[in-house]
């Protein structure tokens, strides 16, 4: 079990880095879905005692989203928006790598005051959590593109379910998919004000907006 | 004292380093449909360029000519330091690690000495990119030795590489496979290898190591050529110890196992070559700067 978590964990922060340093948006996107993919399958594993009907809806309701929909969506908004390269980012990609090791050092330091808490929580998916937060707030304010905030915010998102699944125990499935849910109906909307700053700025470049239309 | 003798180290890097050059073209031949070059065909350019007189240039100090040889001394003495097929290194001790990376710095440093003392543009430009990529590549082999270093608790070369077997391979999975990939990168990068610099091109503007030896001649190009070639046994060593655990303790199947290893990674290497384009000059930095974020992220996902 906990090798299993720990390969999650560590191909999970092979993604981090690889959104944190990739320019082209197409592969962004497609590293996203791994990420997504993978921290869907933590439920499967951390729920060791009984894998019921709850936690596999769960885990497939997310890989079905994040591993297949968001990207779907994403991709077909980076088509529609003629956006394939975050050219040049307020924070290079090397710089941002860089802040990614000190992030993960943060996160690791923040998750060893955490784990008196959440005595039951598996160390290294808080830690892992606590660094999704950190990279998806990086990425949205470090990146020119709305497109590339919105996979920041989902970064978040991934690190937030993480975060649920191992502390809070027994979260009714009601709640978990409604929360789903809220992330969908998040990255629509999101991808059509991407697609309406697209259509009426020319580009979906969120320096320019400063220059308002009437 | 797995059986096979102290020397079996030292002598196969010294009698098989430029094979592995060889077998790199051969596979790159062979992917693009030619037949390459012949296997020995490293030992005949550095046999020719043995046979030739050097020519130095009126401006150059003897710098130029310690340069080569320097490298190729701090290359032979890193070979001391390298366990290989379950052979304990002939000088091992505590800390051999950071000499291993100092020593492969001091070769460095006196081929980017001599390159400028040539006092030519081009190579100044070399030496410029090779310290530059070298500044982010050693702190990347630190810490992926590093991170050998905390799984394995042992704190030599020797006792490191005698550790690594299937079980800890089992029970540090994502670290070692994450360090086994930063000596990959490590290797490409270090050789100059294709995504970062192409070894067959002369053109300069595209170029890091070659750069640097374009006014070397005669002997000492065979020396630079042969070091190369060492240079990439060597590192070599550190990737194939670690992804091919094989210890079985007969020296014959460890010994086979290894060399296996070595000519497995010659045609990774060459594959490499041949699907990948040269990354532009300024992707580089990141390229390496990925590579130590592999042995980082080793180190912390140990940590925890």
């Amino acid at each position: 079990m906990s090798s299993a978590l720990s390969t999650i964990h560590a191909l999970g922060l092979l993604t981090c880095f690889a959104l944190l340093g990739t320019s082209r948006v197409g592969a962004c996107i497609r590293w996203l879905s791994l990420q997504g993919i993978l921290f869907s399958l933590v439920p499967l594993f951390f729920h060791d005692d009984g894998l019921g009907l709850r936690v596999i809806l769960l885990a497939g309701g997310n890989i079905a989203l994040k591993g297949v929909l968001f990207p779907i969506v994403l991709l077909h908004l980076r088509s529609r928006a003629n956006y394939h390269r975050e050219v040049e980012p307020f924070v290079g990609f090397v710089a941002s790598i860089l802040f990614g090791i000190v992030a993960l050092a943060v996160s690791l330091g923040l998750a060893l005051k955490l784990q008196p808490a959440l005595a039951h929580a598996p160390f290294i998916m808080l830690e892992a959590a606590i660094f999704l937060v950190a990279i998806g707030l990086f990425l949205i304010v470090s990146r020119r593109n709305a497109l590339m905030q919105v996979l920041g915010y989902l970064v978040i998102e991934n690190g937030i379910f993480v975060f649920a699944v191992i502390t809070v125990a027994e979260t009714p499935l009601l709640v978990e998919l409604g929360i789903l849910l809220d992330a969908f109906v998040a990255v629509f909307v999101m991808g059509i004000a991407v697609f309406h700053i697209t259509r009426e700025f020319g580009s979906a470049d969120v320096d320019q907006l400063t220059t308002l239309r009437g | 004292m797995s059986g096979l003798h102290w020397f079996f180290s030292p002598l196969c890097a010294l009698l098989l380093a430029p094979l592995l050059s060889g077998v790199i073209n051969r596979t790159k031949a062979f992917v693009a449909g030619r037949r390459g070059p012949p296997l020995l065909q490293p030992y005949r350019d550095v046999i020719k360029a043995l046979r030739r007189g050097a020519v130095y240039g009126d401006t150059t100090t003897a710098l130029v000519r310690l340069g080569p040889v320097v490298n190729l001394a701090a290359l032979v003495a890193a070979l001391l330091l390298l366990p290989f097929a379950g052979v304990p290194a002939v000088a091992g001790f505590s800390g051999d690690l950071i000499v291993l990376v100092g020593l492969l710095a001091l070769g460095r440093f006196a081929t980017v000495l001599a390159a400028l003392d040539t006092g030519a543009s081009f190579e100044g430009m070399g030496a410029s990119r090779e310290v530059h990529f070298a500044a982010l590549a050693e702190p990347a082999l630190l810490l992926a030795l590093a991170t050998l270093t905390r799984v394995t608790g042992a704190t030599s070369l020797s006792a490191i590489y005698a550790v690594i077997g299937v079980p800890i391979w089992a029970h540090a999975l994502p670290t070692l496979a994450l360090v086994a990939m930063t000596f990959l990168v490590l290797e490409l990068v270090e050789n100059s290898r294709i995504p970062v610099d192409d070894p067959t091109t002369h053109l300069e503007l595209t170029m890091i190591h070659e750069v640097m030896v374009l006014d070397h001649t005669g002997p000492d190009l065979a020396i630079i050529q042969y070091g190369a070639a060492l240079k990439l046994w060597v590192l070599g060593v550190l990737l194939v110890g670690l992804a091919v655990p094989v210890r079985t303790g007969n020296p014959w199947l460890d010994g086979a196992a290894a060399l296996a290893g070595m000519t497995g990674l010659a045609i990774v290497v060459g594959i490499v070559e041949s699907a990948m384009a040269r990354y532009r000059l300024v992707h580089v930095p990141q390229f390496i700067v990925g590579a130590a974020t592999l042995a980082a992220v080793g180190f912390i996902v140990l940590l925890v």
